[in-house]
């Protein structure tokens, strides 16, 4: 598997390579913590969130929303305790990038938190983990150890006013709690369950306390920002796509991995046929999902030719999102229809059961899926499955239902063929009989 | 015949009253503490201990709930309400060693159905199930991180990717000669 940067020079991934790259040795001699001492040193938070706002990063879990905005939502004046969460429960379908940054540079990850728990007024930080990335746990509680032992976590770190405690916590097997106020529940030790917002968490967040809950990729491009500042950091992408974006390559191409390109990379069609390498067996290409499963699936005629910009602008414009960057790449011989059918599994197996669109209207959807692959498709379920949807997306407590639905309209909407040969009369005999 | 079991599975319709608290080892009771201090709310602590107690006891039976109960302060309803939410908290007993396989897209298209094939062919039941000498189970579950690297399954806690038929055997064989961890003592 591929881990790099092409077309600009690895930020995130830069030390990805060296010998023993998670120590602590590893990271300072390639200039680690020189953020957070610069920031410590020469920074008030105030300029640290301008800094941030100015690099215009935008949250990488999947939601795009800006990071600099998010922070300066924190109320300065609360008398509560404030708290920074890193949200490193990495579970949608086709995104893996967050492991390899965690196992390949937790310091790094370690960095951004401090330095945004330092610009946020923080004392307490978490890493949320999915449960079954155990051995990643163990990889950050061991560079934990390592920052305390040189005076980089706990009391006055690096000689400043300033102390911080990393602290690392486990979920147990929950794709709802990647969003972050069912996160929040489930660190207070409750079902994952989302809240009502607002309140926001930058209000009333983790114990009702101001809270920020960013993602791996977003906490570990902040020691970048503040080491370049934010203006040069948003010119390697674009004007409002600050930076670099990591992108999980999965599915039929020659080179899956994990690559690092400069937002606004120009375009799709090239970065999979030379940069990935092509389609695997010297297939077609069909479709691919962009930005992990909850995005729409793009048809190969939407790619091919089309110079799509690898951006927040850029992919919706084509039709689809940046989302959480998990790249699907699917050849000729998928079946939509099947594909589509994998992933409404997957939302049904995840949803919460907290509200009635998501959790009636997932079971429906699988229900009819599943009645069609016993060969007892109809020529008006399209519209069934569509009418379901319209019942769930902008519906939902949470944005888990757009996310179910969102795949199943496109794919029927960019793959009809794939249905229609699902819902012919021949398809049906089986229904006849009853 | 082979046992029947989900992984997120409900509870029976009346959770047994426990009798009996769970005891720990003196350097699992620290392990508690060492849990315990790093959050403001004891309740916080719910799921590193209830991963705790099921290493140490097999699953979350009733007296390890109990002891959840107490410890935390909180009433055992309220453990078994978390409990049943999260799939990798088992509220029975599971096979000794527990193949995960994902089945979602990136592994599907990968090869999945053909891991799966060979393992169940292997050890004689299907996905769901445990076999008789409660040695192994096997489950499909969601997407765990490692589409790059699909087909793949969890065991224990290790990831084992970029799976062939040939492999699957191999750590079969493995899991029978005790080589491979299974994420309890």
């Amino acid at each position: 598997m591929f881990i790099g940067a092409i077309g600009c020079e690895p930020l995130q991934l830069a030390r990805v390579h060296l010998e023993n790259p998670q120590s602590i040795e590893t990271y300072r001699k390639a200039g680690g913590y020189e953020a957070l001492r610069k920031a410590l040193t020469t920074m008030s938070p105030e300029e640290v969130i301008a800094e941030v706002k100015k690099s215009a990063l935008r949250g990488r879990g999947g939601a795009g929303f800006p990071t600099g905005m998010k922070w300066g939502f924190v109320p300065k004046d609360s008398p509560k305790p404030k708290y920074v969460v890193c949200n490193a429960d990495e579970s949608e379908p086709g995104s893996f990038k967050d492991r390899y940054l965690m196992e390949r540079d937790p310091h790094m990850l370690l960095e951004g938190m401090l330095i945004a728990a330092y610009a946020l007024g923080s004392k307490t930080t978490y890493i949320y983990t999915r449960g079954e990335y155990r051995y990643l746990i163990e990889i950050m509680d061991r560079a934990i150890a390592e920052a305390r032992a040189a005076g980089i976590i706990g009391d006055k770190i690096l000689g400043a006013d300033f102390s911080c405690e990393i602290y690392t916590h486990s979920g147990a097997g929950a794709y709802i709690c990647g969003e972050e106020t069912a996160l929040l529940n489930s660190l207070e030790g409750l079902r994952g369950h989302p809240r009502m917002k607002p309140p926001f968490p930058a209000v009333a967040g983790l114990y009702g306390c101001p809270t920020v809950v960013n993602n791996v990729e977003t906490l570990t491009a902040v020691p970048d920002i503040i080491k370049m500042g934010g203006a040069a950091y948003q010119k390697l992408g674009t004007e409002k796509s600050g930076g670099t974006k990591l992108w999980s390559v999965s599915g039929h191409v020659n080179r899956p991995g994990v690559y690092e390109l400069p937002m606004g990379y120009d375009d799709m069609e090239k970065f999979i046929m030379e940069d990935c390498q092509g389609i695997s067996n010297n297939r077609q290409l069909k479709a691919v999902i962009p930005g992990g499963s909850s995005v729409y699936i793009m048809p190969a005629s939407d790619i091919i030719g089309k110079d799509v910009r690898m951006d927040y602008e850029g992919l919706v414009v084509a039709g689809s999102m940046v989302g959480s960057g998990g790249f699907i790449v699917m050849d000729e011989t998928v079946d939509v229809f099947e594909s589509t059918k994998n992933l409404i599994e997957f939302y049904k197996h995840e949803s919460c059961g907290w509200c009635t669109p998501c959790r009636e209207g997932t079971d429906w959807l699988v229900k009819v899926f599943h009645r069609i692959a016993r060969g007892e498709g109809r020529p008006e379920d399209a519209q069934l499955l569509l009418d379901l949807c319209d019942n769930i997306e902008g519906k939902s407590f949470c944005p888990l239902g757009d996310a179910a639905a969102w795949p199943i309209q496109s794919a029927i909407k960019k793959f009809p063929e794939d249905f229609r040969r699902h819902l012919t009369p021949t398809a049906t005999n089986g229904r006849e009989q009853h | 015949m082979s046992n029947q079991f989900t992984p997120n599975n409900p509870l029976p319709q009346e959770a047994p009253v426990p009798e009996e608290l769970a005891t720990f080892s003196p350097e699992v009771e620290a392990e508690i503490e060492r849990h315990l201090a790093k959050y403001p709310v004891k309740r916080s602590a719910i799921l590193p201990l209830m991963f705790i107690v099921q290493r140490e006891r097999g699953y979350l039976d009733p007296p390890g709930v109990a002891y959840l109960a107490d410890r935390l302060g909180v009433r055992v309803t309220d453990i078994w309400e978390v409990a049943t939410f999260y799939t990798m908290i088992n509220t029975q007993p599971v096979g000794k060693y527990h193949l995960q396989i994902c089945k979602t897209l990136s592994c599907k298209i990968m090869g999945e159905p053909q891991i799966t094939e060979r393992a169940c062919q292997q050890l004689g039941i299907q996905p769901g199930e445990t076999t008789p000498d409660g040695l192994f189970s096997v489950s499909l579950v969601e997407c765990l991180g490692s589409c790059g690297t699909a087909p793949m399954m969890q065991i224990g806690f290790d990831f084992h990717e970029n799976l062939t038929t040939q492999q699957v055997d191999e750590l079969i064989v493995r899991c029978r000669n005790g080589q491979l961890s299974n994420g309890v003592r």
